[in-house]
Order: structure tokens, then C-alpha cells, then sequence
């Protein structure tokens, strides 16, 4: 059976249609890019939900709140706390947080500088929907792009995420070290992607989509892949 | 036209020509607001009055051009259906008082000339010429165009696939920034800046209109003076996030087929608008000015004619598809208005409070006179030797000159500039910036093998020392890195930024330039599809021109992109081959400039005969899947080639001199010299033979000229195998990878 999946398009989405692009075209699955405010009323028909990386709204205010305080985003949360599968990639990850899905803050790279360039993502923890198939310490190659993508939670934040296994990815290096040079933006504790206590909802500042297929890396490697088999993964078990 | 504010002849800031083609044709005084569009649209930037009778030495024509000159972007057949946009512009007087929002909303000009052809945006370019990189007002300029830059792309959402970046002391008042964009669609979705129905409705989209820009492009084609500063309200602001959605909503409404003509409102904003639209129709526009959305309401007709407030499109609409585009519009949450309709009459016509304030032959706005340049040969190149060689320098001095010439401004790293761009969206980038010697973008999206590769080449010393020589060497250059990934060159576009065309010893060095970008197009077999000129780059103050420095826009087609390759090496004990002869030529090179502070010697010249064979043989090899890295040798010579292909690769080499063709034994210029048309090739044992001999059938020198090495060393040995060169990749590594952010964040 395949997947059936949204992605939701918000005003200054840009990472859409390349989510779209890796699921339907790399991954096989049946994915519809819905205009947001078309989307409001239709979540119910789909086994998940993607918010995709981007500008929304240009980051005005802060990045990803305002989308985080659409009429569609009230839906989301609802399916969301009962158990629906909801995975945010970058300016995604940072509407999740902004809506509360997620703890935490995204704010701005230490380097006070737009990065891109490609990281190792260390796998934390099997326990999330997108890290499903992982090992604990596995590193995928994926490619970073962002301005406020450092992640900040105060000490007791920091705490129950640790206790209760929610760190999904860490930056870190080639041998699998997690090192201050190898974090490209200042997050604590080198956190890129967390999820909530239940793993149904999970946040990553990387792209995996930029990841999936052997021809856009550096390296010919397509870890990415592993983001989604994941998920395909975490879907057949629910 | 009662009650009109009329203006005198003798106040009207053109020409006695450009009077005289207006009065000849109207016998009438001009309003105020007539006045002021043909001013803007005399202006250098839009009439190209300069540049005009000297451009058709430029070849426009070849079996894949679709548009050429004259449109707002040129375009290409690339097969499978497809079409290649691409088009470049440069934003240098507004980027020099304002480098973020200058080099910014040049970003945002140049996706709308893409995107108005009908094409989506899918990559982004971007060449600068700056002062010394130490010096701290070329810091602070870097800094902002690169944020410029970088913000506007990113928050778009297109990807960066190249760039070019000069540091020279005639850059350090008037920067240049140019900047590229290309898109890809399919054939059919073409679209014009036409408007050939009459009663077909004007419609504007976007963004509001305020005092911004107001006369930018006047004051682009003005010298940079002290009073400049005070023009800092012709810098426009841009908001990407809006030219989001107008992307989204343009490329829906001309897939929807709901869009007669469109055209993007740059330089000269509505003005130019409705005279090239009705111009290129055969048709004349109406509007009332009143139904335009103002941002300031106290705006005079005049201002709001001229003004170039960014994010905005012009679209010509069939009445009965105004509700269909508007539903359109208006599910990207995106403002428009319908100004008027297209008429009959030839005529531009504007209304205000029920008055005809404007009524124009469109002709008088989109053909003014050109102007008649006077052209001297220039002093300063008297005064060169022409000839000049360094003395050769002692076998022990080669490593320090090495080391200098990888860390120089012209040479380092410039990833702490490409890695503030998103170099990944859109999934296309194969060969990405850094990697190679030109961006390979994939076109899967549209179901396609084929592959395309993008360039910007530029070399002011080259062509300050050598005009014609300097001008033909770019355009051999850009198809030289356009062939080394792989990808066989098929046209071209150009910015030729220059200093004042009313001085006839520059425009000297303008008709040079082109004339021997012209004659190298020809040989090459590479047509000009589009350009831009950008004159009165002088600094007046210090009285300085920048150096000639035309900047070329290459664009090639790989039938299969997989084949595509990049400069790294890949592995230790492949066989080096070297490509092409190596010469006597050290004008304008690193060597030159860098070690012995000369600009002086003689310039690279183009082998006219032989350059389409050579890199027609260079793609062929690549696409065989012969080769495992390829890179073209330019700046600092065979030595900075191969030591860039060691870096990349993290890999050693050990090469001897013995086997490179030349028609010197000197050491330095074997090494140094920066003559073009040669190629550094990595392959395995078994392919070299068959390598050389593709070559050798048209007489072109191909020779084995060492190996890639585990160990990480730098090793050239000469005839007597005595090592000349012998170095620590990481160490040249760490200065060459490292300079650049040290001297922008300082050491950490």
C-alpha cells in the first residue's frame, strides 16, 4: 500500500515542490501539494502531513510564525494529538515550534550568516516516525540551509528531551563526534531535529528531500532515503 | 491638453539630436510627464544610445536561437521540447551607495526578465569586481551585496549555481555587480512583451508604487560623484517574499493560457511598460493613471510614470479572461489593477483627473536617437611595453611564489561568499558552486536526460592590458569552463560594464572589446543572445575608470547529464594528461600582478582556427566517460589548475615539466602562464592512449604529465627531475579555503 501524503503550501513555501519531487517521483508515494488555506478542511484524507522548508511570509516577525497562526495549523495540531504522523523540514520545523507542536526555539545562526552547505546528521534515537529504520550513531549526509536554525531550549526544556529520548539528530562529525566545529549554527547541544513525546511529530532544520538521490551528492550517497523509508516504515506499524 | 503644465524646450535635459527626433515628429511643447519618460527612456541604460551602433559586431544568429537580442532575456533550443532563458544585468551604480538592497533588487530584476519570457527561475549567478580585499570599504561592500544577494535568492527560493569574483584596486568606488538568472520551460509556454490586440486589457500585478527608483535609470548612467549619496532614493527596495508569489501566479496564469503579452517593470517602470509593449505590437496603449496603486499619495503623474518600485508585472489580458486571471491573482493573495487597454493608434496615451497628460508615438519613447561616440587610442596603453618578462626567478624561490599565488584576492576560496546561497534548491545541481568549473543544473523536473551548464567569466586585467585580445579571451574562457564539465557551449549573453563613453579613450576600449568578443563568437560558433552595457562605471572624485570588464553570461547543453563531470580528483595514481600549448603569456596574469606587481606583458590570444575543434574534442572525450576530472586552466596556470583539483580531491600530485608543450623552457611561464585553450584531464591507465590519440588527429598537444598521489604533496619536478615545487597540500589548503572568511569574520 502505498502512502498517501500533503504537503502543505504556504504563502513563500520554496522547499514544496522539491518535497513533493523526492516523495512521489524517488520514494513512489501518492503525495498532493495543497494551497494552504485548500487544505484547511481536507488533512483528514492523507496517512501524513509535511510542512515544507521555505520563507513563509517572507520570515517577517519571526520565521514560521505567522503560518503557525493559520486556520490550518489548528487542524494540524488537532490531527497532530491524535496521533496523525506530521513531519516539518527546515522553515517547517521551525512552524512547528512556533505552533507549539514542538518545544523549544529556532533563532539565528551563531555565524549571524545564511548557511548552506552539506552536514552529518547523527542518529539519536529510533523512536521518532522519520528515524524509524534508523540505528542509534548512524550519519547521513545531508545538506543544511538556513538563517535561524539554531535550536535553543532552556536547562529544564533540555532535560525532559533528553529523558525522554526526543532528540532525534545531532550535527555531528566524520567520526561520528559530536563537536563544536561540526555544529554549523550554534544549537544546543548540537540538536537538528527533535519530536515529541509520542515520535508522531518530528522536526529537522537539514533537508532530506536535497538528500534522497545519489546524483545531487557530494559524496553519490542518498541518506535522505533513510528520512522517508522511515516514515513508510513507522506508517505500516500504525 | 488645457490646463497643462508644459516644459520649454531649452529645459529639457536631452541632447539637441534627441530634441530634434522629438520635435520634428510632435511640433508642440512637451508636458511635464512627457518630458520626463523621454528623458529616462534617452537615458544610456534603457536607449543603449552609446553602445547601439557598435553591438552588431556581435553574431546573434545560430539554429537554437529562439529569441535574441532585444527581448528581456535570450532563449535556446535545448531539445526534448525544452528551452534554456538566461540573461544577465548589471545593478552596479545602486550597489556601490547601497549594497544590499542595490545588489538585492538586482536579483529581483533579474528573475522578472526570466520569468516574463515564461519561464520558471530554476538558477542564479553572480560576478563582482571589488577593491582590495584587505581594504575595509571593499569589506564592508563584499559583506552587504553578498547579503543582498543571498537574501533575495534564498528567501525566492532559487538556487545559486555560480559566480565570478575580481579584486582590483579600479573596482574600489565603483563596484560592479552583475548579476544572472536562467529558467527552463517548455517551448510552447513562451511568452512576449507584446501587445497585439487591440482592446486587450493592461493589467498590473504586484506590488505598490512609491517615489523608489525614482529616475535609477538616469542615475545609472551617471559617473559616481561626491553628491551621490544624495541620489540614495533611486536605490529600490525589494521584497522577495511578493516575488514569490508573483512567480507562482504569472507561471500559473501562462500555463492556464491566460496571458497575451506580459512584461516586468525594471528600469523606467510603467513607461517602459507601455511604449515596448505597444511598440513591438504594432499597437498603441491607453492607461489612466489614477487606477494605479500609489504608496505615497502626494506622487506627481510624472513620478509615478518613471517610478522603478520593485515587484511589479505588466500583463496584456484578453477581456474575457480578466475574471479567470484575477482568480489567479487573487488565490496568491496578490494585488492588481487594470490600467487601461491596447489600442489602435501607435500612440501611448496616459489620463489623470480626466486630462490626457501624455500622448506619444511609441516609437519617440522605444527608438531614440543613438548617439555618435568618438573613439581614440588610449594612453596608457602607449605607454606599456607590450613585451615585458619578469627575469626568471631561482629554483628555490618557486615555493614562496607558489604559496602567494593561492593565497592571493583573485585566487582563494570563495565559499564564505557562495555559502551564504541556497545552492540546493530546486534538486537540479549537480555540478554545484565550487565544484567545477561551471553549474550543472539536471532537468529531470521536466522529464528530461539533458543537463545544462552555466558560466560567468570576466578578466579585467586581460582586457585593460589588451581590449581586443583581453575581450575574445573571456568568451574562449567561459566556453572553455562550460566545455570542461562537460557540456557543449550554445550561446551567449554579456554585461559590458565600461567608464564614460563621452571619453573616446574608453570607448575605444568598448568597440575592442567587442569587437573581439565578436570575432571569438564566430570561431567558437556561439551566438550573443542578450546583453546589457553599463557605462559611466568613473569615479570622479579620484578620476578613475574601472578597468574594461565585460562579463559573459555561457550557457551549454549536456545530452546526458550523468556524463557531467567536476574539477576533483578522485583517485591517487590516475594518469595527469595536459591539453593544449602552453605560452609565452603572462599579461595580466596572477604571476604578473601578484609576484611581480606589473600590469604589463603579453595577453592571451585566442587560436581562432583551431578553438572549435579543440573543445568539440574535449566534450566528446567527457561524454565517452574517458576522463575522471576535468578542469580548465586560467588564472594562475597550469600550477593553480592542478592544485585546485588537489584541494578538491584531497589528493596529491607529482607531475614533471619535461612533457609540457610550449614554445619557452622557462619554468615560471610553464607554470604561470595563463594562455588559453588547455585542459588538465585525470584518467585511468588504460583510456590515455585513446585520449591522446583523439587529440593528435587534429594536431592538438595532449601529453602525460605525471600523477594523482595518495601522499598529499604539491610536486613539480623539472627536465633534470629536480623537484621545483614541493608543498603541503594542507597547507596550501587551509590559507587558500580560509583567507577570505579571516580577512570578512577575522582569525578564530
Amino acid at each position: 500500500m502505498t502512502m498517501k501524503v500533503i504537503v502543505i503550501q504556504f504563502s513563500g513555501s520554496t522547499c514544496d515542490r522539491d518535497l513533493v519531487y523526492a516523495m512521489r517521483e524517488v520514494m513512489g508515494w501518492q503525495v498532493d501539494l495543497v494551497w494552504y488555506k485548500e487544505a484547511t478542511n481536507v488533512l483528514d484524507d492523507y496517512d501524513a502531513i509535511f510542512l515544507p522548508g521555505g520563507f513563509s511570509y517572507g520570515d517577517h516577525l519571526r520565521a514560521g510564525i505567522i503560518a503557525a497562526n493559520t486556520a490550518v495549523m489548528d487542524n494540524v495540531k488537532k490531527l497532530a494529538n491524535d496521533g496523525t504522523p506530521v513531519f516539518g523540514v527546515c522553515n517547517g520545523f521551525q512552524i512547528l515550534v512556533e505552533s507549539g507542536l514542538l518545544p523549544g526555539a529556532l533563532i539565528g545562526n551563531d555565524t549571524l550568516r545564511f548557511s548552506c552547505k552539506w552536514v552529518n546528521l547523527r542518529v539519536e534515537t529510533n523512536r521518532s516516525a522519520a528515524t524509524s529504520l534508523g540505528i542509534k550513531g548512524d550519519l547521513w549526509r545531508v545538506p543544511i540551509a538556513h538563517g535561524e536554525g539554531r535550536y535553543f531550549n532552556d536547562e529544564l526544556g533540555l532535560k525532559e528531551l533528553n529523558d525522554n529520548d526526543q532528540i532525534v539528530w545531532r550535527y555531528a562529525d566524520e567520526n561520528s563526534q559530536i563537536t563544536k566545529e561540526a555544529n554549523p549554527n550554534g544549537s544546543i547541544e548540537n540538536i537538528a531535529g527533535i519530536c515529541n513525546l509520542e515520535g508522531n511529530v518530528v522536526g529537522l532544520m537539514p533537508h532530506p528531500e536535497r538528500a534522497s538521490e545519489s546524483a545531487l551528492s557530494p559524496w553519490g550517497t542518498d541518506d535522505g532515503r533513510l528520512y522517508f523509508k522511515s516514515i513508510e516504515n513507522f506508517f505500516r506499524r500504525i | 491638453m488645457s490646463q497643462q503644465e508644459y516644459i520649454l524646450k531649452d529645459k529639457i535635459n536631452l541632447t539637441e539630436e534627441e530634441k530634434e527626433a522629438v520635435y520634428s515628429v510632435l511640433k508642440r511643447d512637451l508636458t511635464l510627464s512627457e518630458a520626463a519618460m523621454l528623458e529616462v527612456m534617452n537615458s544610456e541604460h534603457c536607449s543603449y544610445k552609446s553602445s547601439r551602433p557598435v553591438l552588431p559586431k556581435l553574431p546573434t544568429e545560430g539554429p537554437r536561437v529562439i529569441c535574441g537580442p532585444g527581448e528581456d532575456a535570450g532563449v535556446v533550443d535545448i531539445g526534448d521540447g525544452l528551452a534554456l532563458v538566461f540573461k544577465l544585468e548589471s545593478h552596479n551604480h545602486p550597489s556601490a551607495l547601497d549594497p544590499y538592497n542595490g545588489s538585492a533588487t538586482g536579483i529581483g530584476g533579474i528573475i522578472r526578465d526570466i520569468l516574463c519570457m515564461g519561464a520558471r527561475p530554476i538558477g542564479l549567478l553572480d560576478s563582482f569586481r571589488l577593491g582590495k580585499l584587505s581594504d575595509p570599504h571593499t569589506k564592508w561592500l563584499l559583506k552587504w551585496v553578498t547579503k543582498g544577494v543571498g537574501s533575495y535568492g534564498n528567501c525566492v527560493g532559487i538556487a545559486n549555481a555560480g559566480g565570478d569574483i575580481e579584486f582590483d584596486p579600479s573596482f574600489q568606488i565603483n563596484c560592479l555587480i552583475n548579476v544572472g538568472c536562467f529558467g527552463v520551460m517548455r517551448k510552447e509556454e513562451l511568452a512576449h512583451s507584446r501587445a497585439n490586440t487591440p482592446g486587450d486589457k493592461l493589467i498590473l500585478l504586484g506590488g505598490s508604487t512609491g517615489r523608489d527608483g525614482i529616475g535609477g535609470a538616469s542615475f545609472a548612467s551617471k559617473n559616481i560623484t561626491e553628491e551621490s549619496e544624495s541620489d540614495r532614493g533611486a536605490v529600490q527596495i525589494g521584497d522577495p517574499y511578493m516575488k514569490k508569489l508573483i512567480i507562482e501566479a504569472t507561471l500559473e496564469a501562462i500555463k492556464k493560457g491566460l496571458v497575451e503579452g506580459l512584461k516586468d517593470l525594471g528600469a523606467a517602470g510603467v513607461t517602459c511598460s507601455i511604449s515596448e509593449t505597444a511598440d513591438m505590437g504594432g499597437t498603441g496603449t491607453e492607461i489612466n493613471l489614477e487606477n494605479i496603486r500609489l504608496r505615497e499619495s502626494d506622487m506627481a503623474p510624472w513620478e509615478i510614470l518613471i517610478s522603478e518600485s520593485q515587484e511589479r508585472m505588466f500583463f496584456v489580458v484578453k477581456p474575457e479572461n480578466i475574471e479567470k486571471i484575477g482568480a489567479v491573482f487573487s488565490k496568491y493573495e496578490l494585488p492588481y489593477e487594470i490600467l487601461g487597454e491596447v489600442t489602435e493608434s501607435g500612440k501611448c496615451v496616459v489620463k489623470y483627473k480626466g486630462q490626457t497628460i501624455v500622448d506619444l508615438p511609441a516609437h519617440l519613447l522605444t527608438k531614440p536617437p543613438a548617439a555618435d561616440r568618438k573613439a581614440s587610442y588610449p594612453k596608457y596603453l602607449s605607454a606599456l611595453n607590450g613585451k615585458w618578462l619578469p627575469k626568471e626567478p631561482k629554483i628555490n624561490e618557486f615555493n614562496d611564489i607558489c604559496r602567494k599565488i593561492m593565497s592571493s584576492d583573485n585566487m582563494i576560496s570563495r565559499s564564505w561568499v557562495y555559502r551564504q546561497y541556497d545552492t540546493e534548491i530546486g534538486l537540479h545541481s549537480v555540478v554545484k558552486s565550487g565544484q567545477g568549473d561551471a553549474g550543472v543544473f539536471r532537468l529531470s523536473e521536466f522529464n528530461s536526460k539533458r543537463g545544462v551548464a552555466v558560466t560567468f567569466d570576466g578578466n579585467s586585467q586581460q582586457c585593460y592590458l589588451d581590449p581586443y585580445n583581453g575581450g575574445a579571451g573571456i568568451l574562449m574562457e567561459s566556453c572553455s569552463n562550460i566545455a570542461a564539465v562537460g557540456a557543449e557551449p550554445i550561446a551567449f549573453t554579456d554585461c559590458l560594464n565600461f567608464g564614460n563613453p563621452e571619453h573616446p579613450q574608453v570607448f575605444w576600449t568598448f568597440e575592442k572589446v567587442v569587437e573581439g568578443l565578436g570575432d571569438a563568437a564566430r570561431a567558437l560558433d556561439v551566438p550573443c543572445v542578450g546583453g546589457n552595457v553599463s557605462f559611466y562605471n568613473h569615479d570622479e572624485v579620484n578620476d578613475i575608470a574601472v578597468k574594461p570588464s565585460p562579463v559573459i553570461f555561457a550557457a551549454g547543453l549536456l545530452e546526458d547529464v550523468s556524463k557531467a563531470v567536476n574539477a576533483k580528483f578522485k583517485e591517487a595514481d590516475e594518469f595527469i594528461i595536459l591539453i593544449g600549448e602552453t605560452k609565452t603569456e603572462i599579461g595580466g596574469s596572477e604571476y604578473s600582478t601578484v609576484i611581480h606587481q606589473k600590469d604589463d606583458g603579453i595577453v592571451p590570444k585566442v587560436d581562432f582556427a583551431r578553438v572549435k575543434t579543440l573543445l568539440t574534442k574535449v566534450v566528446y572525450v567527457i561524454k565517452s566517460g574517458l576522463v575522471t576530472a576535468s578542469h580548465d586552466i586560467s588564472k594562475g596556470g597550469l600550477f593553480a589548475a592542478l592544485t585546485e583539483m588537489a584541494i578538491l580531491g584531497d589528493l596529491g600530485y607529482q607531475i614533471n615539466t619535461n612533457r609540457i608543450v610550449a614554445d619557452t623552457e622557462r619554468l615560471d611561464i610553464l607554470l604561470f602562464s595563463e594562455s588559453l585553450g588547455r585542459f588538465i584531464f585525470t584518467a585511468k591507465e588504460e583510456n590515455i592512449e585513446e585520449i591522446i590519440s583523439i587529440f593528435a588527429e587534429d594536431e592538438i598537444s595532449a601529453s602525460f604529465i605525471g600523477r594523482v598521489t595518495q601522499e598529499k604533496k604539491l610536486v613539480i619536478e623539472n627536465n633534470d627531475n629536480q623537484s621545483i615545487v614541493n608543498l603541503s597540500l594542507d597547507e596550501v589548503k587551509h590559507v587558500w579555503k580560509n583567507r577570505m572568511e579571516e580577512e570578512m569574520e577575522g582569525k578564530k
